[in-house]
């Protein structure tokens, strides 16, 4: 009797640390990503980093400043496929959908997100790099921008329901239409918790590297405009991280450091800030 | 017209509303604002109200009471076509508004005339002056808004308490003076009816209080129909009165009337607390 009841509390105290174990594992993850970074990447950060174009190969020094914009480039580009067409395809699944299309529509959306980046990219090249025969800003920011459609449109779709039902229809009896309801009073609701939602996108394809790498592709120098190859902070910690060369690989560790605290801010800025979601206290 | 009358005989009151010394002013003797003939409403197949007649008097309070269920909700939600958002819904019968066919009226036009003040306070996330200036944008309203605001706030008596703060978030308003604001709201896009759906519910006594003295106060300009649950706030505040049971529209009265001496014994049992 003795021996069942030690082997009882026992075996839940073992249960008990082991689910404590991995859920430290899982934040410690994190933190050990981040210290590696810091711990190689750290030294090679430098005003340059930020300033200047790469050095020719076996020089040292230089910068990636043609990266970070470029990323913010094809972000831009992206958010302007994806954000609209997400926003409002999920205006539509809230507001407007019936049964049989609207389930089509969740259900595809659903798959989309699920299909895997290096196949969006094939997608962009076979559709805008073929066609223009080369590399471009356009086709990488349109590959980022159908990877932010699925995610924007289900959380739209998601924010936009839990505006409480009364506030429709107190515009309702004040006469306005349906659309000027959404307009008016569902929308800024809802608006909050859409641009939490949004951010939270952004941050997701900013660290995509494979959609990037045949669309995209890299540029060592400034790229004007949007129809020539560009750079970006992914791609760049890839092809530098693969290189044989000992400072390129500081430079890799120091853009993945970069592109880490870009998106981690992004995310804690969006759930701290914005996160409340609907701007609607409910009694 | 003939047939409509008649149907309607059972639900009217006599031409003589007085009955053994009770004074009670005679529908008849009143214009009527909204005359609603032979209505039944299904949600999908269930049947929710059944043959319904009654008339609106205008400038006079009508209450709709009775058990939750009996379709008093659905009633008023017929008069401005709230149901219209809902799906799979049907309606059948004639609503008249100033004698003119309601079912047909433009809906945006008709929810303007017929204005709606819901059970629980439901204003949008904006500041109190907006709340109050929605309607009036979303219409075009080339007037002055903050004249426009000003006079709406003060008719739902909620100016005094206000007039310093119109810029803050009308969430940090209590629940009675949101429910104010709510009315301020309906009553800026100068409707002709206002359709009040249990609007103290979520009240307490002193706010019910306030609100029911505005609806005295508002009668004098505008026509309200009110559902509540509160018999006694029905006896307080109305001029005629509807008994609903299980989607019929049981007994229609001078509110004296019907409180004093129902004409139907299900009225009575209801009013006695027998049932409901």
């Amino acid at each position: 009797m003795r021996a069942r009841l030690l082997w009882r509390k026992g075996l839940s105290w073992f249960m008990l640390s082991l689910t404590g174990f991995c859920a430290l594992g899982s934040v410690l993850v994190l933190f050990f990503i981040l210290g590696y970074l810091v711990v190689n990447g750290g030294r090679a950060i430098n005003w340059a980093f930020f300033t200047q174009l790469p050095k020719p190969v076996g020089e040292s020094g230089g910068g990636m400043a043609n990266a970070i914009v470029g990323s913010g480039k094809l972000l831009l580009l992206a958010s302007c496929i994806g954000v609209p067409i997400g926003f409002l395809g999920g205006v539509y699944l809230a507001e407007f959908g019936g049964r049989t299309f609207s389930f089509l529509v969740r259900y595809t959306t659903d798959l989309l997100n699920g299909v895997p980046s290096i196949v969006i990219g094939i997608f962009a090249y076979s559709l805008i790099v073929l066609p223009m025969k080369h590399f471009s800003a356009l086709a990488g920011g349109f590959a980022l921008g159908v990877m932010m459609i699925p995610i924007t449109m289900r959380s739209t779709e998601e924010f936009l329901r839990a505006v409480p039902k009364p506030l429709r229809e107190g515009a309702m009896a004040l006469g306005a239409s349906k659309w000027k309801t959404i307009q008016r009073v569902v929308i800024p609701a809802a608006f909050r918790g859409i641009l939490t939602a949004v951010l939270l996108s952004l941050a997701r394809v900013a660290g995509e590297t494979a959609p990037l790498l045949f669309t995209a592709f890299g540029n060592r120098f400034w790229s004007d405009g949007w129809m020539h190859p560009i750079a970006s902070l992914p791609v760049v910690v890839f092809t530098y991280a693969i290189s044989p060369y000992d400072d390129w690989h500081r430079q890799a560790w120091a853009a993945g450091l970069v592109l880490l605290v870009l998106v981690l801010l992004t995310n804690v800025i969006s759930r701290t800030v914005l996160s409340r979601g609907i701007s609607v206290t409910r009694s | 017209m003939e047939i409509s009358l008649k149907a309607t005989a059972s639900n009217q009151p006599p031409a003589n509303s007085s009955r053994e010394g009770v004074l009670a002013e005679p529908l008849a003797a009143l214009l009527t604002r909204m005359k609603i003939s032979r209505l039944n409403f299904f949600y999908s197949k269930k049947q929710a109200l059944f043959d319904v007649n009654l008339e609106i008097a205008a400038n006079r309070v009508t209450a709709l009471i009775g058990p939750s269920g009996c379709g008093k909700s659905t009633l008023l939600r017929t008069m401005n076509r709230m149901y219209e958002t809902l799906r799979n819904v049907r309606l059948e019968g004639e609503i008249l508004l100033d004698n003119e066919n309601l079912l047909a009226l433009d809906v945006v036009q008709l929810r303007r005339r017929v204005g709606m003040v819901f059970q629980r306070p439901n204003p949008f996330p904006k500041s109190i002056f907006e709340n109050v200036a929605f309607g009036l944008r979303i219409n075009g309203y080339k007037g002055s808004l903050a004249d426009s605001v000003e006079h709406s706030l003060k008719r739902a008596a909620l100016w005094e308490e206000v007039k310093d703060q119109l810029h803050k978030s009308a969430y940090a308003l209590s629940g009675g003076q949101q429910q104010r604001l709510c009315i301020a709201r309906a009553l800026a896009v100068d409707p002709e009816i206002l359709l009040l759906d249990e609007p103290c519910s979520a009240l307490d006594p002193v706010t019910t209080a306030k609100i029911e003295e505005l609806m005295i106060e508002l009668k004098k300009n505008y026509t309200i129909v009110i559902v509540t649950h509160n018999m006694q706030q029905a006896a307080r505040v109305s001029d005629f009165t509807a008994f609903m049971l299980n989607g019929v529209c049981v007994e229609f009265n001078p509110t004296a009337l019907l409180f004093t001496t129902p004409s139907d014994p299900r009225t009575e049992s209801y009013i006695t607390g027998r049932f409901g």
